[in-house]
């Protein structure tokens, strides 16, 4: 069939381009306009190339910070993901715990994240906070204030509560959907407990663990609010995630050049490494 | 392989409503089949519309579901409380179950492996499945990338890898199938219980997959079996006016009508019947109160039509046309005669002019509250 020549189409597209435009592409053309420049002031700037980039790379506290980074973003997909799918696998499937449960597995979504930081924050104390006092009760020497694991196992405890229930539901969700006969048919093949879950339930889940994998990943790369209420990133370097990294460079050192450069690297390493984890999870379950 | 024996089983769902009756009221019953038998080695098929239970049967046969009342014996053992994998029975289902993830040859040897069974024994036993069903060509392919028919022979083929499995249970299992590979895969299915000589037990709500698979048809209504028997035999002599209703198309003529010694009239049409069958007829009336239905049934397929008064020595009954439709191979002509309208299956279009019904007395039957009277009584 021949096409027919014709590019006024083109101009639909106009809006969202446009809008995408002052969005996205202008704010980050501007960050990528910082990155390149060392600013003194509005009429004192320097073009720098990539020396910035070339700074940025070679920081330590940097390499650091995104080791602490990884490592915090894989233990929370490590307890997150297999807990999420045991909730949600215990969940009754009919009746009035249902609601129950939803409700009560919902409520810690719905909690903003500093005030989730403030919840820890003084319950963990060892004067005055239930968790904290306990934990000391119990001859457990706990304070995240003065102890790097302990800050870095609360901030990661946080993030287990808040964050548990998004898994449950999603996977809960796919539970539901699956077909009663599949469960029959299993029963007929004298199948185990593990080989219903291995052949049926974790399949069928795969498209809905994919994106709570992703959403979980993302955001635990993005954390900020906890730990900067928790401890502000400390004691020492412990709980200072990249985010907090790059507050301090920008706003508290006003690192204008720096800061922006390495806000382009953040980005782009959340975009290579979720795009990792779907091509990789995708993937793997594709061949299976 | 086994014989399976049903003793007064029933079965009632857990209703939702709070009704505090602690009586099992017949009416609520979803299933009361009594007892009944599926021999060994038999093809059945239960045939009924949906939702009256044939569905119910068959999870109860399979052990899927506990009959809320009555016992199943497997060759005289009371499984009524074993699992389904206790009872070694395979089920295929309505939409085709595999397992995504697994290859053909894996899903195959699932419920083998499952059982604890030694790795040659397994593969051999899944070649031999896989090529009575066609399947070695696709066996290390994954199972979800087939084509519907396809992935129903692994669910079949799922049941049949075991030697031992006392049955297959089919529950609508074509649904999902298109026409061309439908009539392949029913005959697939005859030509393994012939080789084979599994128990089949086919549960459909379409009488030509029923009447075309099975040796033996159950046809169920509201919970219950109204008859079993041969394909011919539900034809020929319905017991209930509802199979005489769903089993031929169309099905067969009613007539409500008013027994006499030796005939039934209808308004004022007199049609002579045998006398012995009057008789039951009358015997059977006299037990019930005077609510008691009585009607005749003849199917479409024995009535004969012309316009002579008198075929063979006959006296026809005049009747008015209503209506003809064409279909390919015969016409249906829908007549009627003193209010009661008869429909007609005939070859050639009817003359003309006046027309004559000509009712074969041993075609036809006698119904005494939708019960078939048999004239041995």
């Amino acid at each position: 069939m021949d096409k027919i020549k014709n590019n006024k189409a083109w101009f639909l597209v106009l809006p969202v381009v446009l809008l995408v435009a002052f969005s996205a592409i202008i704010p980050l053309m501007t960050v990528v306009n910082y990155s390149v420049q060392d600013i003194f002031g509005p009429d004192n700037k320097i073009f720098v190339g990539t020396e910035w980039f070339v700074f940025v790379l070679q920081d330590e506290r940097l390499h650091s910070a995104l080791a602490r980074q990884f490592i915090f973003s894989f233990s929370v997909l490590a307890i997150e993901v297999p807990l999420g799918i045991i909730i949600a696998m215990c969940m009754p499937k009919k009746g009035v715990w249902v609601s129950v449960c939803l409700v009560l597995l919902a409520l810690p979504l719905l909690v903003p994240f500093n005030v989730v930081g403030t919840i820890w924050q003084i319950f963990g104390r060892a004067d005055i906070g239930l968790g904290g006092w306990a934990l000391n009760a119990l001859g457990v020497d706990y304070n995240y204030a003065q102890n790097a694991g302990d800050a870095w196992l609360t901030v990661l405890v946080m993030d287990v509560w808040h964050w548990t229930s998004l898994i449950v539901l999603l996977c809960y969700a796919g539970l539901l959907s699956i077909p009663e006969v599949y469960y029959q048919a299993a029963r007929i093949d004298g199948a185990s407990a593990w080989a219903v879950f291995r052949y049926i339930q974790l399949p069928k889940l795969s498209s809905v663990l994919v994106i709570g994998v992703l959403l979980r990943f993302m955001d635990s790369f993005m954390i900020y609010a906890e730990p900067f209420v928790l401890t502000g990133g400390g004691p020492g370097n412990a709980t200072t995630f990249l985010s907090q990294y790059l507050t301090t460079m920008a706003v508290g050192q006003f690192d204008l050049g720096p800061a922006a450069a390495f806000s382009l690297i953040y980005f782009l390493i959340i975009l290579l490494f979720s795009w990792l984890f779907y091509t990789a999870i995708t993937h793997f379950s594709g061949s299976q | 392989m086994a014989e399976i024996l049903f003793k007064q089983v029933a079965h009632r769902y857990k209703s939702t409503s709070t009704s505090k009756t602690n009586t099992v009221a017949e009416q609520e019953l979803a299933l009361s089949v009594g007892d009944f038998c599926w021999q060994d080695g038999g093809a059945y098929a239960l045939l009924g519309p949906s939702g009256c239970g044939k569905s119910t049967l068959l999870n109860i046969t399979s052990g899927l579901l506990a009959p809320s009342q009555g016992e199943v014996f497997f060759d005289g053992v009371n499984v009524t409380n074993q699992s389904t994998a206790a009872r070694n029975i395979a089920q295929v289902f309505q939409f085709p179950v595999i397992y995504d993830t697994m290859t053909v040859r894996n899903n195959l040897a699932f419920p083998l492996r499952n059982r604890g069974m030694k790795e040659p024994e397994v593969s051999r036993r899944v070649g031999e499945i896989a090529e009575m069903l066609e399947l070695d060509a696709v066996l290390n392919k994954k199972a979800r990338g087939l084509s519907a028919d396809q992935k129903q022979l692994i669910s079949l083929g799922r049941g049949l890898v075991r030697k031992d499995v006392s049955a297959i249970l089919f529950d609508e299992p074509l649904t999902v199938i298109d026409p061309h590979q439908k009539f392949k895969l029913r005959r697939k299915l005859k030509e393994i219980h012939r080789h084979l000589k599994l128990t089949l037990i086919y549960v459909t709500h379409d009488q030509s997959e029923a009447l075309t698979f099975a040796d033996q048809v159950l046809v169920m209504n509201k919970g219950k079996i109204l008859q079993q028997g041969t394909p011919e035999q539900l034809f020929e002599n319905p017991a209930h006016s509802f199979v005489g209703h769903f089993i031929g198309s169309p099905g067969m003529n009613f007539l409500s009508c008013d027994l006499g010694n030796d005939a039934v009239r209808i308004a004022d049409t007199v049609i002579p019947m045998d006398a012995q069958l009057c008789h039951q007829g009358l015997l059977q009336l006299a037990t019930l109160d005077k609510n008691a239905t009585t009607s005749i049934g003849i199917r479409p397929e024995y009535l004969q039509m012309s316009g002579d008064p008198q075929l063979n020595g006959k006296a026809g009954i005049a009747v008015t046309l209503e209506s003809l439709e064409n279909y390919d191979a015969y016409q249906m002509a829908t007549v009627s005669f003193s209010g009661a309208t008869i429909r007609v299956k005939t070859r050639q279009p009817p003359e003309s002019g006046a027309l004559y019904l000509q009712i074969p007395e041993s075609k036809t039957r006698l119904y005494v509250n939708d019960i078939l009277v048999n004239a041995n009584g």
